[in-house]
């Protein structure tokens, strides 16, 4: 690409996201609704499951970042659907009649996705500062915590956003969206994965979602860390690499002409 | 020929949807594309604006191939498809605002362009509400205005006036008229016979992809025959009388006779007289001119 096409594909990059991140500003409910579902989850862990699981420490610091994966599950739906939109209203056909690069409009999608769970997770983190989280980190602890939790949000967007690009219309996004609000359960992000049938529990132990959550908790309430941070985070680049690519083939099968 | 269609031909699956279509639109010129439900209107107009690619023949817009030189095609064209591409989320001078930004005219650019398009479209008053409380005639006009930021040389408009209401679709067709008058090259597909008579230079009649009639409307009109004027009598007896002195004539009801005419006053004074002095009079008389709708229903049946 010439410098001209690069400070072009830059220029209409910026007008996406700013538009994407008009439309998610302006679709006030589906914010409230992926900060309310998981405050809900988070109380009814709390409150009512709570007593019953054992995790040595009191279980709201034990569930937090769980609750916290869970609340970016509910915000990679929403990219999801915002993407089949797109796909499947004339939305998509004007902007590929124009002289620009319309992958750019997916690229819009996940930047206010990235915008929108950060707003939703700071969000949850105060309603579980209520509901009693006392977390015990020093300032480094939240920036690796916060960094890690916004590469894991940034890999998820653009895996939502190739699910999008599929989804033959918006119900279908949403439908195909539901492993990802399922995956936090199937990890230590509840319950101890030693509690689980023992046909689950390689899969809970080495599933993204638990080293994110063993990470995340490890830097904000002080239990050992130990080689998940590397895992997590190894898992985060893998899953990025994968869902750029994934979602880039998808966009060109699915414009292909 | 500023757009050109050579043997377009498209198939999904084993149903072929186009059969070898060809078109020629000289520049500034007007073609509606006319046909029926699945025709293959929307197909032709997808090929035509890069979005896909026929199975075999080819087309040029302003001299670029639609398939290997789709970037330069997409510099000189716009499209309105079938189905609004409208941000309902967005007010109509966001929606224009970020078409100008996408075709790089600049802060200033784009908002002096915005500002005259929505002075064009009437949309001024309603230019800070979203999209969504807009009416489809006022939706329907954003996208067209949408479609008009980068002044294109070539205009595709699939159904531009479809589900509009009288006052909405005369708002168009003076929109539409504006841009004939300024140059553009507009492709039009429709389903309304008087829509293509009142503004295309040209007619294709396509039906299950292939073109069953191109002309004028004039012409197509003559095809299913000439003005005829159609006379009603009182009684059998008054009928025989009547095409004694006549000679051609069909009979195209009971009592009632056409007859073909040049559509002049003076003919028809002719025809009366003619009768009168046979002594017979007709009961009604009435003019009858082929529509287009004569010609869609003979040759897409
Ligand atoms: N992606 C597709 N896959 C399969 N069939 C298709 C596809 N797109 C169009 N068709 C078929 O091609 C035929 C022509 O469709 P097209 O949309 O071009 O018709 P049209 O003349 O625009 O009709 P309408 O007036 O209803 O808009 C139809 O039978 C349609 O079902
Ligand atoms: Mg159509």
């Amino acid at each position: 690409m010439s410098h001209h096409s690069v400070a072009a594909a830059l220029s209409d990059t910026a007008t996406m996201i700013d538009r994407s991140v008009r439309l998610a500003r302006r679709n006030v409910d589906t914010v409230f609704v992926s900060i309310l579902l998981p405050v809900l989850m988070m109380a009814l862990f709390v409150y009512v499951f709570g007593g019953a699981i054992n995790t040595g420490t009191a279980y709201i610091n034990y569930v937090v970042p769980g609750i916290l994966l869970l609340t970016t599950g509910y915000g990679a739906a929403t990219t999801a659907m915002a993407v089949a939109d797109d796909m499947n209203s004339g939305m998509i056909d004007r902007l590929r009649s124009l002289p620009i690069r319309s992958f750019a409009v997916l690229t819009g999608h996940v930047a206010a996705s990235v915008a929108r769970n950060a707003l939703s997770t700071t969000l949850v983190i105060l309603a579980s500062f209520a509901m009693g989280f006392r977390p015990n980190a020093t300032a480094g602890d939240w920036l690796a915590a916060i960094g890690l939790l916004l590469l894991y949000v940034v890999a998820l967007s653009w895996l939502a956003a190739g699910l999008g690009v599929v989804a033959r219309s918006v119900e279908s996004a949403s439908t195909l969206s539901f492993f990802m609000l399922f995956l936090p359960y199937l990890s230590s992000a509840f319950v101890q994965p030693g509690t689980m049938p023992s046909w689950l529990q390689p899969i809970s132990a080495h599933q993204p979602i638990t080293y994110v959550v063993e990470a995340v908790r490890g830097f904000l309430t002080g239990v050992p860390v130990g080689n998940s941070a590397t895992f997590a985070l190894a898992w985060c680049v893998g899953l990025l690499v994968f869902s750029v690519a994934l979602a880039s083939s998808l966009y060109r099968q699915r414009t292909r002409r | 020929m500023i757009v050109e269609a050579t043997a377009l031909r498209k198939s999904y699956g084993a149903t072929e949807v186009l059969s070898g279509i060809d078109l020629a639109l000289p520049e500034g010129s007007v073609l509606a594309l006319l046909g029926p439900n699945g025709a293959g209107k929307t197909t032709t107009v997808r090929i035509l604006s890069t979005l896909i690619r026929p199975n075999a023949g080819s087309a040029t817009i302003a001299g670029y191939d639609v398939v290997r030189q789709a970037a330069q095609v997409r510099g000189v064209i716009s499209l309105t498809g079938q189905y609004a591409a409208v941000d309902e989320n967005q007010t109509g001078r966001e929606n224009l605002a970020m078409v100008g930004r996408l075709m790089h005219l600049g802060r200033r650019g784009a908002d002096r362009r915005t500002g005259e398009l929505l002075e064009q479209f009437g949309l001024t008053d309603a230019m800070h509400r979203r999209v969504k409380t807009y009416s489809g005639g006022m939706r329907r006009r954003l996208d067209l205005a949408m479609s008009l930021v980068a002044r294109p040389q070539v205009i595709f408009l699939d159904e531009p006036t479809t589900g509009l209401d009288p006052a909405s679709r005369s708002t168009m067709w003076e929109a539409i008229g504006e841009l004939v008058r300024d140059g553009t090259t507009i492709l039009l597909t429709t389903q309304y016979l008087e829509e293509a008579d009142r503004l295309a230079d040209r007619i294709v009649l396509l039906d299950h992809g292939r073109i069953v009639a191109d002309g004028t409307a004039d012409a197509l009109k003559a095809q299913v025959g000439g003005e005829r004027v159609e006379l009603q009598f009182a009684s059998e007896p008054e009928v025989r009388k009547a095409t004694d002195v006549l000679g051609a004539v069909a009979v195209v009801g009971p009592l009632r006779l056409s007859v073909p005419s040049d559509g002049t006053a003076v003919h028809l004074h002719h025809l009366l007289d003619l009768l009168r002095d046979n002594g017979t009079v007709p009961e009604r008389v009435s003019a009858h001119r082929p529509t287009l709708d004569d010609v869609f229903l003979a040759l897409t049946a």
